[in-house]
């Protein structure tokens, strides 16, 4: 076991994957001699070179372009953005093309690309910095959508992503790159990519969450339980495909469900987890199927993100308002 | 007042910019260029020959399936044929290319069946041959994109360490005056230019992108963007089949030589509309199509074959007719393609298992039964 910050066992797990296959490249902005704005590159382009370390020219599109390219031609390239608020100018290369060529050949081409993005806010950012965009890109078919929480998955599931041979959108929760954790980096035992995992067993409300929302729900979690309510606490690590079988099983157990994401709550992801709850769990729910996350509002200025941001007090109230029905 | 009055007029035309690489005058007759000697047997211009004839066919053919009903669009190539077999027949084995949806004199050249880019027209896929075989990557709809994944084709290309050997192949992207407006090219420009990729920018600068012409893409000429960033670009006459498969000849060695990219501009005309559903009597002169016309890139081989006693009246009505029982055949074989069976719009989405593409397949086949169940 090794004690890791998150950040560090990302750069751990691509340093496996390249140290394993030879094919695998990063490319980015930034990503070679700094290691990135946020390190979690560091140290490679010195280990493998420039040829699998390229530091790109600053366009967004032209990373993801490329790297359908090298994937065409054989590489699995790991691109970064930046910051969330950066992944639009590559949206059209993403949902357009590196969706959907699979299917435009009949499947002739597979493409393994993973987009990695530091994703969400708290880090007192200026605009564009703490976005939650996963909601664009589960809607796209053909892209796979996961998001870390901690070092151990951090670790494992970049990883896999890389292994994939669909593309993969992998968010990271960037205020979380300093969380520390124990991360067995020897072992390959992992939790299957697509496989969602309950991180608080409990039997009165379901809580899902993922990414950096995570951590928030637990403490949440441990402050109920003070007031003799208990959550279970699903991580969902992957968006899609959704892992819906666990989640199921707990708000059928627990007839009550609160969805926690940082993403704006209309039309956000939490809409797709309501619907699909509501259909399976119809007569097992005490109360609706309740959202809390960020408001319908551009990401406000960092001053005030703590009122954005889905908070502990905000998820306990969204706990106490399933008992009002 | 109009903007051109106020800044001046574009310097985008042929008179303002007179570098044009040109070996086969429109009258026919042969004209040297020193950078692009080209030494053509009389068989291999006969074969140029029939080339140009067949993908005009085919065409023509596959317009008048669409007015037909019987594909739902055709993006026509009338008028660019020589800039795309002359390129085309510059490819060698190891060499990939990235087209628009209009390159199926390219897609000739790299044997892609015709049958496969109607069936895209016609709506029974969104492509579907595979690119590795053929060395032809698969149209791509939206303008501009392919420029980039031929620059990291290119790279990936250079990173396989092959470049200067016999293996080596260089890629060429194929894109519009339309596309160049585009970032995405602009951005290939740049990665292109920066890490020295293997690569052959091939532009059709056919005049028009649908209703818009070149000014309103331009005020250089397009070639000479390439000189800002940081890589050569030429102008050529892309109705002149011999200086197009001359200069990308060179390109392209130079491309498989490490010697970077090539911005080649093919100088035509899109003698027809845009796609089947364009209109260009809306937006252009019958004069300037009528001033095209005398530039035709197949008159003028055919002028050279006959000035220089190359081909007799035999060989042409050989060719026409090769050209029309293949053009027969397509459309035979256009009308017979069965419609896909609905349950394959879940195939290869994904390559792995995915759970809601297996319970939206599921419920759609149980609702499906469920018709045929009523109707027993």
């Amino acid at each position: 076991m090794t004690t890791l910050t998150l950040g560090k066992a990302m750069n751990e797990g691509l340093r496996k994957a390249m140290e394993n296959d030879p094919k695998v490249l990063v490319m980015g902005e930034d990503v070679g001699k700094l290691g990135g704005v946020f390190r979690i590159t560091d140290g490679l382009m010195k280990d493998f070179g420039e040829e699998r370390v390229i530091d790109t020219p600053l366009a967004e599109s032209g990373i993801i372009g490329t790297a359908i390219g090298l994937a065409l031609r054989g590489y699995r390239p790991v691109c970064e953005i930046q910051f969330d608020g950066f992944v639009f100018p590559a949206a059209d290369q993403i949902i357009t093309q590196l969706a959907k060529m699979r299917m435009r050949s009949l499947g002739a081409v597979s493409l393994p690309v993973v987009v990695r993005i530091p994703c969400g806010g708290g880090i007192g950012a200026v605009e564009h910095h703490s976005e939650s965009p996963e909601a664009y890109f589960t809607h796209t078919a053909g892209l796979r959508v996961v998001a870390c929480s901690n070092p151990v998955d951090a670790y494992s599931m970049i990883q896999q992503s890389i292994a994939s041979p669909d593309p993969v959108i992998f968010f990271e929760p960037k205020r979380r790159y300093w969380e520390k954790a124990e991360v067995d980096v020897d072992s390959s035992d992992w939790t299957p990519l697509h496989q969602a995992r309950v991180v608080q067993p409990g039997d009165h409300v379901t809580v899902l969450a993922y990414g950096p929302s995570v951590k928030t729900c637990l403490e949440a979690a441990a402050a109920a339980a003070e007031e003799g309510r208990s959550l279970e606490v699903i991580d969902l690590r992957s968006l899609n495909p959704l892992d819906l079988g666990t989640v199921v099983d707990s708000v059928n157990r627990t007839g009550r469900c609160v969805v926690v994401h940082e993403a704006p709550v209309f039309s956000g992801f939490g809409a797709e987890l309501a619907a699909r709850i509501t259909e399976n769990c119809f007569y097992r729910l005490e109360s609706p199927v309740l959202r809390v996350g960020g408001f319908s509002t551009p990401y406000p200025p960092s001053r005030v993100e703590d009122h954005y941001l889905p908070d502990l007090d905000r998820i306990l109230d969204a706990v106490d308002r399933t008992f009002g029905w | 007042m109009t903007i051109d009055s106020v800044r001046g007029a574009p310097d985008t035309t042929e008179a303002a910019e007179p570098e044009l690489v040109q070996l086969l005058t429109p009258e026919g007759e042969r004209v040297e260029h020193p950078d692009y000697p080209l030494d053509l047997s009389a068989e291999e211009v006969r074969d140029l020959y029939r080339d140009l004839v067949i993908v005009r066919r085919i065409d023509l053919e596959s317009v008048a399936l669409t007015r037909q009903g019987e594909l739902g669009i055709w993006a026509s190539l009338l008028g660019q044929e020589a800039a795309q077999i002359g390129s085309g027949r510059a490819l060698t084995e190891h060499d990939m290319v990235f087209p628009t949806y209009r390159e199926h004199g390219v897609a000739w050249c790299r044997n892609v069946e015709p049958l496969n880019l109607l069936g895209l027209f016609r709506g029974v896929n969104h492509g579907g041959w595979d690119p590795a075989e053929h060395g032809f990557h698969l149209y791509t709809i939206v303008i501009g994109s392919q420029t980039l994944h031929a620059t990291g084709y290119a790279m990936g290309v250079q990173r396989d360490g092959v470049l200067g050997t016999p293996s080596a192949g260089a890629t060429i992207a194929y894109f519009g005056d339309g596309a160049t407006s585009q970032g995405d090219v602009n951005e290939s420009f740049v990665f292109a230019s920066v890490f020295n990729a293997p690569i052959v920018f091939f532009c059709q600068n056919n005049q028009w992108a649908i209703s818009e012409p070149l000014e309103r893409q331009t005020r250089i000429p397009l070639y000479k963007r390439a000189q800002g960033f940081g890589f050569p670009g030429l102008r050529v006459d892309g109705n002149d089949v011999f200086a197009c498969l001359a200069v990308t000849r060179k390109a392209l060695e130079n491309a498989r030589t490490g010697q970077g990219p090539t911005l080649i501009e093919a100088f035509t005309y899109r003698m027809g509309a845009h796609t089947t559903t364009d209109d260009p009597t809306r937006y252009r002169l019958k004069a300037e199509e009528e001033a095209w016309k005398l530039k035709d890139p197949i008159e003028r081989v055919k002028s050279y074959l006959v000035r220089n006693d190359l081909a007799d009246s035999g060989f042409f009505d050989k060719v026409e007719d090769e050209a029309k029982q293949l053009s027969r055949e397509l459309r035979e074989a256009c009308l017979a393609l069965p419609d896909p069976d609905p349950m394959t719009m879940f195939d290869h989405v994904y390559a792995e298992r995915h759970p809601l593409m297996t319970e939206e397949q599921e419920q759609f086949a149980a609702y499906l039964a469920s018709f045929e169940e009523e109707s027993k």
